[in-house]
């Protein structure tokens, strides 16, 4: 009985915390149909909304993964001086609110920021500008690869690696054929993590990015617009598509899981 | 190769603990070598320094009469075999053991054929010809051990480094792949160090044992010298169980403390005073009350069984027991009685842990 009761509470809560929330979202999209819902994607700052995120997207995933595979082969692999403090570091952006890591960009690259009137004067735009938003995502970003592979590494230890370098491999080798190799899953899972993460930062791009529609606005921010503008449809088409693509990244992750299961039962 | 380790010394990465101190070991070309010891006594840190995994602060290193600079200089030249093995988990068998000869710069790199046919050869050298295709992960520690052997050798090295190889196989395949690796090294030449802490397993397969304690060499003989004149009380009992007893020399003879043993004549050269008689159990021979010219009181002696080719006995002092034995064969029909007088006489004598008769 009492293993019955735990199920239904378990489900009961899956169901109205992480399931309903998306099924409003598209049934709202779907109110007046498909066809309704299709066009208001197709519109101009739309599509605008939805090329930005993907390409701060790309850049933030990018950048995250080089910075967090180099990170954490230094973090694990060497023993030196603030190594804890570098490790707390890293997860600082996980900790401050993203609206306050977008305000920092904007104190040292606005207008009246630290370094923005010179780099205004040179031409280079950063806040209220594409850079802005790709700063403030990779800030944003950055410790999910970084924290994935920490772990598995420090576990990996430095046998394997040790071994291929009496083997006569160099760095680059030991680094693409030891180390990342043994340790894809994390670095997979990292990559996803990031790039839902990135897909759906709002705060910190929030506050950079200057709301300019078709120039500065990634899909959450456009969604903000179009619901504040009385735009329902739009909006919530928007949203729907937005957390589908973030959801797919989140399902990609356990590919790997599925994929040597299925091994293992071909095998 | 030969190695040559002169005075070196480590340090505990940021304290002033010894892990090695002042270690000194010549290793002609072709020669097995045993590091043994407790845990802790250096033999890794040891094994580490040679192959260049690890630095030191002071002292030489010579790898065939010349030191080695750089991690690059070594490469190839040394095969090192891990603890855990350390395989490649997501390459295959074939793969991991080709690993040393695929980082090659494409100028020096065989072709894919002549990998695949020394891996193959390597594979049959191992006993395991039909491994490669599978991934480590479905391999016995058996197996998994001779792969990690194989890749060590794939590159052609000239000295071998075996780090604990046997530590995680069960008894069985433990006495064979031993036995399979001693032959392997009579049929290769290859300079061997082999690190263990089962010193029945040094003794067994090396030609030299090098006995380690507190980071410093405390014996570096054969496994014969090594069991015929330990050079501390810790060698002694580190290569097997030694019973001890305290005494007293004086006027050549040794006065043990206990009753129930005999006394015995020492050397001329051992001074008077209190000593440590250690020797092992099959060396202890017991004498019946009306033999025996000598006084004293009689201890009892029970029987534990037969084994390893041995009659187990135990005698019961005033405070402890010890354990012999005798030879458990037709001929020697010496019938042990209930209750005798116990004959130390071939032990090794020691003082403050040092040997002196």
């Amino acid at each position: 009985m009492r293993k019955y009761s735990l199920w239904v509470l378990t489900w009961g809560l899956i169901v109205l915390v992480l399931l309903m929330p998306p099924a409003v979202v598209v049934a709202e999209a779907l109110k007046n149909g498909l066809a309704p819902a299709l066009a208001s994607l197709s519109d101009p700052d739309g599509l605008a909304a939805i090329w930005l995120t993907l390409e701060v997207t790309v850049v933030s995933v990018v950048a995250n993964t080089i910075f967090g595979v180099l990170a954490a082969w230094v973090l694990t692999k060497y023993r030196f001086p603030g190594r804890s403090a570098l490790l707390v570091l890293v997860e600082l952006p996980l900790s401050i609110s993203p609206v306050v890591s977008g305000l920092v960009w904007l104190l040292l690259f606005g207008a009246q920021g630290w370094w923005g009137p010179a780099l205004e004067q040179a031409g280079i735009h950063i806040a209220f500008a594409v850079p802005g938003i790709m700063l403030a995502t990779i800030f944003v970003t950055l410790p999910y690869v970084v924290r994935t592979l920490v772990p598995l590494m420090e576990q990996q230890g430095r046998d394997a690696e040790e071994a291929a370098m009496l083997a006569g491999a160099g760095f680059w080798n030991i680094l693409w054929r030891v180390t990342l190799p043994g340790a894809r899953v994390a670095l997979f899972s990292g990559i996803l993590l990031t790039t839902a993460r990135a897909m759906g930062e709002f705060g910190a791009v929030s506050v950079v990015s200057g709301h300019i529609p078709g120039m500065t606005e990634t899909m959450p921010l456009h969604i903000e617009s179009l619901y504040n503008g009385y735009q329902t449809v739009a909006a919530f088409s928007m949203a729907a598509l937005l957390a589908g693509m973030a959801m797919m990244a989140v399902l990609l992750r356990s590919a790997p899981e599925w994929l040597a299961r299925w091994r293992e039962k071909q095998a | 190769m030969s190695v040559q380790v002169e005075h070196l010394v480590r340090y505990a990465p940021g304290s002033t603990r010894r892990l090695l101190n002042d270690v000194s070991l010549d290793v002609p070309t072709g020669a097995f070598v045993a590091l043994v010891g407790p845990s802790g006594a250096g033999k890794t840190t040891l094994l580490r320094a040679i192959a260049g995994l690890d630095t030191f602060e002071q002292g030489a290193l010579l790898l065939d009469g010349q030191t080695m600079g750089s991690m690059r200089d070594r490469a190839r030249k040394i095969g090192f075999v891990f603890q855990n093995y350390a395989l490649f988990p997501h390459m295959t068998v074939a793969k991991n053991i080709a690993f040393g000869l695929d980082v090659l710069p494409r100028s020096e790199r065989p072709s894919r054929s002549a990998i695949a046919a020394r891996v193959q050869k390597l594979l049959d050298l191992m006993q395991i010809p039909d491994a490669g295709p599978s991934y480590p992960m479905r391999l016995s520690g058996g197996q998994r051990q001779r792969v990690a052997l194989a890749r060590a050798l794939a590159t052609g090295p000239k000295l071998l480094l075996l780090d604990e190889p046997f530590g995680a196989l069960d008894p069985i395949v433990r006495r064979s792949i031993r036995t399979w690796l001693k032959a392997l090294h009579e049929r290769l030449g290859l300079t061997t160090i082999l690190v263990t802490h089962d010193q029945d397993e040094a003794v067994e397969i090396a030609d030299r044992i090098v006995v380690m304690q507190h980071g410093q060499i405390v014996q570096d003989a054969t496994p014969e010298e090594l069991n015929r004149n330990p050079q501390t009380a810790f060698v002694m009992e580190f290569l097997g169980e030694a019973p001890s007893f305290n005494g007293i020399v004086r006027d050549g003879l040794m006065v043990p403390d206990e009753a129930g043993l005999l006394p015995f004549p020492v050397d001329a050269s051992v001074s008077p005073g209190a000593v440590t008689a250690m020797l092992r159990p099959y060396e202890i021979q017991v004498c019946r009350p009306d033999e025996c010219s000598a006084q004293g009181q009689v201890v009892s002696l029970l029987a534990e069984g037969a084994r390893n080719g041995y009659r187990h006995y135990r005698a019961q002092l005033a405070e402890r027991s010890v354990p012999f034995c005798v030879p458990d064969c037709t001929e020697n029909t010496v019938e042990i009685q209930a209750s005798g007088l116990l004959d130390i006489s071939r032990a090794r004598l020691f003082r403050d842990g040092e040997r002196c008769g």
